[in-house]
């Protein structure tokens, strides 16, 4: 029954629209959800203890921390890597200047790939949208002068990224660091590299044994670091809705919880130290609900279905970064105030750490003077705008506690259904998660296409000819420079210590030997990433794209 | 008497970088459009997409590249094209290329470059142009 109050907005509304249509015939998110006229208490059911309750406390709905942005602020963490190791460190070294409070490393493409600078895989690549790395020397100069105990450091490396960790512990040593002492990131998500950002080496299997052998390593060795940031970005920017962002994730999530107590470890023993990493999109709320939504499917989750008892294990702890695939290259100034909002979103959201886009990503990496419109972007926003005084502001919005009931409710929807297919590996051999990304992605395109969707600059509000933006430039000579480097290493490395260490990697990866400590040795050889990743090719095999579209 | 054979298009991916979105939507709406589609696929070497071409005897290449290693990577399609016979094929590419690269990719023999923001409809606009349907 509707209250004579509600009775009578109805006909007002009514009336309203009468004299001025909608706008629109349907109001939806960016992701095509319809949007409600109006939200109010009858559209949100919910229990506030046990669905929202407080923050800290399970199901962390409101925030992970009890204290959220009072006690400290987001780490603003800013993705950063070009040219080669000197060219980044004096970044790195600038952007810490600038009251950045984490690293977070961009590698190159053949890095990436699990090859070496001088590959033939690698022309044209070398230090173009990431930093070269290629040995442990290039890590030595990457972090050089900056403390690693003092840092933390978010790598976004997925394939190879036990070797990237070796090399990071390695250096740390080195400085007189210990790998109890550090702390930060290995993207290490193999998961979503199938899904959606396609930076894969090995076939599925292969690759979650790897996984499997870094939780161990790390929940014995390295106690501080975060071993999987599993990753929605990389779906969303492949196309996908907020939803499938927010399903597969947790999908990828749940496979790894399922992997690492496969590898004999106890739940509380290594879930504590998964962390997310999800997009900030334009659609403001939708984000925002995604957020809450994410927190608190987790938490049951770990809970109900796996039984954890720890709450650390419960607590999604997520980094954000602004969309790219929101950027424009049309009026890129424009770009500045998109990142804004979505960077809005994720505080409101509850991040943990932020990375803001700049904003001439589309045309190439970042200048320092982009990047550094982006990184205050973030500092307007903690030290301003007021918006993290206050914990959860939204929280109790009759809109944002529907958007994050629907989503919720939508996103268990997609997990029941690859948990009938057998689970995600399963899922993506079978092509799911792809082709419903797909799918998304064209559809998208297509209200673009027909006006349904408008992107400002792009089809509506077109400008003629623009003066082009100053962008960051990498001179070709960089390659050969790095190729260089490589070869004098190869040349001055003992090469009877280098053959040993593959060996023994290759024999660890022919039987279960854990291979971080046998990665390790070859890492400090100073055996390269790519003679690295080729003996394990060669056990392993490599992963071929299905290619759907 | 038309040719009955409808044209044959071949979307590449060169180089390392594993951003298909556009890649995909772009070979969707060529098939959509009536034309035979054929992907690479991701992480392909020039050598890879030419052998394609020539095997799949495609008329045109559209190549999607987000990397940076445009400036390396597209000439040498045309070059190893050009090596082997059939410079008749025509290339046209994609991504993340800054204006200023450009005119060298087209002086290069990369017939047109698109670059974000283009709307599909131009793109299915020139294949039917310079490759006929």
């Amino acid at each position: 029954m509707e209250s004579p109050a509600k009775k009578l907005w109805r006909e007002e509304l009514e009336k309203a629209f009468h004299e001025l249509p909608p706008r629109q015939k349907v109001f939806t998110t960016l992701s095509g959800e319809e949007v409600p006229e109006l939200c109010g208490p009858e559209d949100v059911q919910f229990d506030y203890e046990k669905d929202l309750g407080y923050p800290g406390v399970y199901p962390f709905t409101r925030g992970v921390q009890p204290s959220m942005y009072r006690g400290r602020l987001w780490t603003m963490r800013q993705f950063s890597g070009f040219g080669t190791a000197e060219d980044t460190n004096r970044r790195y070294k600038y952007l810490l200047a600038q009251g950045q409070t984490g690293l977070s490393v961009a590698f190159h493409m053949p890095t990436l790939m699990g090859r070496d600078s001088d590959s033939e895989y690698a022309r044209g690549e070398v230090g173009r949208c990431g930093v070269a790395v290629d040995t442990l020397r290039d890590m030595e100069i990457l972090f050089e002068g900056i403390p690693l105990d003092q840092v933390t450091t978010s790598m976004t490396i997925n394939a190879p990224a036990a070797i990237l960790l070796a090399m990071y512990i390695a250096v740390a040593e080195k400085q007189g660091v210990s790998r109890r002492q550090i702390g930060g990131t290995i993207q290490n998500d193999i998961l979503k590299e199938y899904i959606a950002q396609k930076s894969w080496i090995f076939p599925p299997k292969e690759s979650m044994r790897i996984i499997q052998d870094i939780l161990v390593f790390c929940t014995q060795e390295v106690p501080r670091w975060n071993t999987i940031s599993i990753s929605g970005y990389h779906i969303r920017e492949a196309g996908s809705t907020a939803v499938q962002e927010l399903a597969f994730t947790l999908a990828d999530g749940i496979g790894y919880v399922q992997a690492g107590i496969e590898a004999g470890l106890d739940v509380d023993a290594f879930a504590p130290r998964l962390s997310f990493f999800f997009n900030a999109h334009i659609d403001f709320f939708e984000e925002i609900a995604k957020y809450r939504a994410a927190r608190r499917i987790w938490a049951r989750t770990m809970k109900e279905r796996f039984g954890a008892r720890d709450p650390r294990s419960m607590k999604l702890r997520f980094h954000t970064q602004t969309a790219g695939c929101s950027l424009t290259a049309q009026q890129p100034m424009n770009n500045v105030v998109r990142t804004a909002v979505e960077a809005l979103a994720a505080v409101l959201g509850g991040t943990q750490s932020l990375h803001t886009n700049s904003m001439d990503e589309t045309l190439a990496l970042p200048t320092e003077e982009a990047v550094t419109v982006a990184l205050r972007t973030q500092q307007i926003l903690a030290e301003e705008t007021g918006v993290a005084n206050t914990i959860d502001p939204l929280g109790g919005s009759y809109f944002v506690e529907y958007l994050t009931n629907r989503m919720e409710s939508q996103a268990m929807a997609y997990i029941e259904e690859i948990d009938r297919m057998g689970g995600i590996i399963r899922a993506i051999e079978l092509g799911y998660p792809q082709k419903e990304i797909a799918e998304a992605s064209y559809r998208y395109q297509m209200a673009l296409e027909s006006g349904e969707k408008t992107l400002v600059g792009v089809n509506k509000y077109v400008m003629g000819e623009e003066s082009p933006i100053e962008i960051l430039k990498i001179p070709p000579e960089k390659e050969e420079q790095q190729v260089r480097r490589l070869r004098e290493i190869k040349k001055s490395r003992s090469s009877r210590d280098v053959a040993r260490s593959l060996q023994a990697l290759e024999k660890a990866a022919r039987s279960k030997e854990n291979l971080m400590p046998v990665i390790l040795e070859a890492v400090k050889a100073y055996a390269s990433i790519g003679e690295i990743c080729d003996v394990l090719r060669g056990v392993f095999g490599v992963y071929e794209d299905p290619a759907y579209f | 008497m038309a040719d009955a054979r409808k044209a044959r298009i071949l979307i590449a991916k060169p180089g390392l970088d594993g951003h298909d979105r556009g890649a995909k939507i772009i070979a969707r709406a060529l098939r959509d459009a009536g034309f035979e589609v054929i992907y690479t696929g991701l992480h392909q070497t020039p050598e890879m997409i030419v052998n394609a071409a020539l095997q799949e005897d495609v008329d045109a290449i559209g190549l999607s590249i987000l990397s940076g290693a445009h400036n390396h990577l597209f000439p040498r399609v045309v070059e190893l094209l050009r090596e082997k016979g059939a410079s008749d094929k025509i290339v046209f590419g994609g991504g993340i290329i800054p204006a200023e690269d450009i005119p060298a990719l087209k002086k290069a023999g990369i017939v047109e470059i698109f670059t974000p923001g283009t709307p599909l409809s131009e793109i299915v606009e020139f294949v039917r142009k310079t490759v006929g349907t």
